[in-house]
């Protein structure tokens, strides 16, 4: 090679290093970009469901079945969630032995501030379900924990639910690498198949919303949180977001893990985040 | 002539084992296979990815164990290890599948 040809390589070379450094890094197949997922989880349902407004997805199965929505519509009239409705504004307000009580845990008094739970605690390195933060309050203030899947949980989200009817889903994902993991670690949760039946929560909730599975009709995962707590004739009573976690897994073969175990308040992370912008519903009648 | 020797006690050997009737399990035999399943399950539960299905025939091995019937509760014990060993697949199989069902 001659030095001229060798020249004019070394000046090819550069400049295409040069090239490629100008242009914007390219984002790796497996980066998270949560804000793209939640673009295209929302318009993955509202093309499928072009007859479904937005904020209706919030009602679940009713969004999805006429005649369901009529029978709803009819027992909100006088709705199965009151009394527990009821109870948890009782207890939210009856201050703790010591004297403090609910209020003095959250921002703005614990009035209207479902659509910003759950939280990634900087702190902790985790994420805080509200289910969560009411319990450590609890025992911050020398109370015992409620359980976290129904009754006197169930109430008190009820209760900090209604206050917060109306309000867009507002979760924030901050720049730190482990909020970002946990709403990975959710996402993954959310698609992954599990149970002796092999079904992943996208299996009902995304590929089969509307569908039927033996008497249910299967809500669509958008906005599915946004109406927790719920009361569920299933159930006859009461359900918390925890409850409604287990019980999945139960029913397709798996066994549950316990009840705010990382995996799901990561994946109630992951849920929330992407149902961002739709209203709080809650607490909610299915059946 | 070797030959026909030969499969004459080939096939008087399978009539044989064809007539005498399996051999009943025993405790050991129980306690074997319940010590693999329990191991296989543990497996799974540190995948996080345990079935109920596999619980309920490790408790369906206990309780035929404890009434002494070891013939059900090995077998119990066989069909816990196989779902445990299955539940195992699918955890560590869904470590990249999960990709392939996500909306994008």
């Amino acid at each position: 090679m001659s030095a001229r040809a060798l020249f004019s390589s070394v000046l090819t070379a550069l400049g295409l290093a040069a090239l490629v450094s100008a242009m914007p890094p390219a984002q790796a197949a497996d980066t998270p970009d949560p804000a793209a997922d939640a673009k295209a989880f929302r318009d993955y349902f509202v093309k499928k469901f072009p007859k479904v407004k937005l904020d209706d997805f919030v009602n679940g199965p009713y969004s999805m079945n006429e005649d369901m929505r009529r029978q709803w519509e009819e027992k909100e009239q006088f709705p199965p969630y009151e009394f527990a409705l009821e109870a948890g504004k009782e207890m939210f307000a009856t201050p703790f032995k010591n004297g403090r009580s609910y209020a003095d845990c959250f921002a703005n008094g614990g009035i209207g501030i479902r659509q910003n739970y759950p939280m990634f605690d900087a702190k902790e390195g985790k994420v805080v379900t509200l289910e969560l933060a009411l319990n450590r309050c609890r025992e911050a203030n020398g109370e015992k924990p409620y359980s976290y899947v129904k009754d006197e949980m169930a109430s008190l989200t009820a209760y900090m639910a209604f206050t917060s009817r109306g309000k867009p889903f507002d979760i924030k994902i901050p720049d730190d690498p482990r909020a970002l993991e946990a709403y990975q670690e959710g996402k993954r949760y959310f698609y992954t198949r599990r149970g002796q039946l092999n079904f992943s929560c996208a299996t009902c909730h995304v590929q089969s919303p509307g569908e039927r599975i033996r008497a249910e009709t299967l809500a669509p995962a958008l906005g599915i949180l946004n109406a927790m707590p719920i009361y569920r004739s299933e159930w006859s009573g009461m359900g918390t977001i925890s409850r409604r976690f287990t019980t999945c897994n139960s029913q397709i073969r798996g066994v549950p893990l316990e009840p705010q175990s990382d995996e799901y308040r990561n994946l109630e992370y992951y849920l929330s985040y992407v149902s961002n912008g739709l209203p709080i519903s809650g607490p909610g009648a299915r059946p | 002539m070797i030959r026909i020797i030969g499969a004459a006690a080939l096939a008087a050997t399978l009539l044989s084992a064809a007539l005498t009737p399996a051999r009943a399990a025993s405790e050991d035999d129980f306690k074997t296979a319940y010590a693999a399943a329990d191991a296989a399950e543990k497996q799974a539960g540190a995948l996080r990815n345990q079935w109920t299905t596999t619980e309920a025939a490790l408790a369906a091995a206990r309780k035929a164990a404890e009434a002494g019937n070891f013939d059900q509760a090995a077998a119990q014990a066989k069909e816990a290890e196989a779902l445990a060993r299955a539940s195992i697949f699918q955890a560590t199989s869904e470590k990249e599948a999960w990709k392939a069902l996500e909306i994008k």
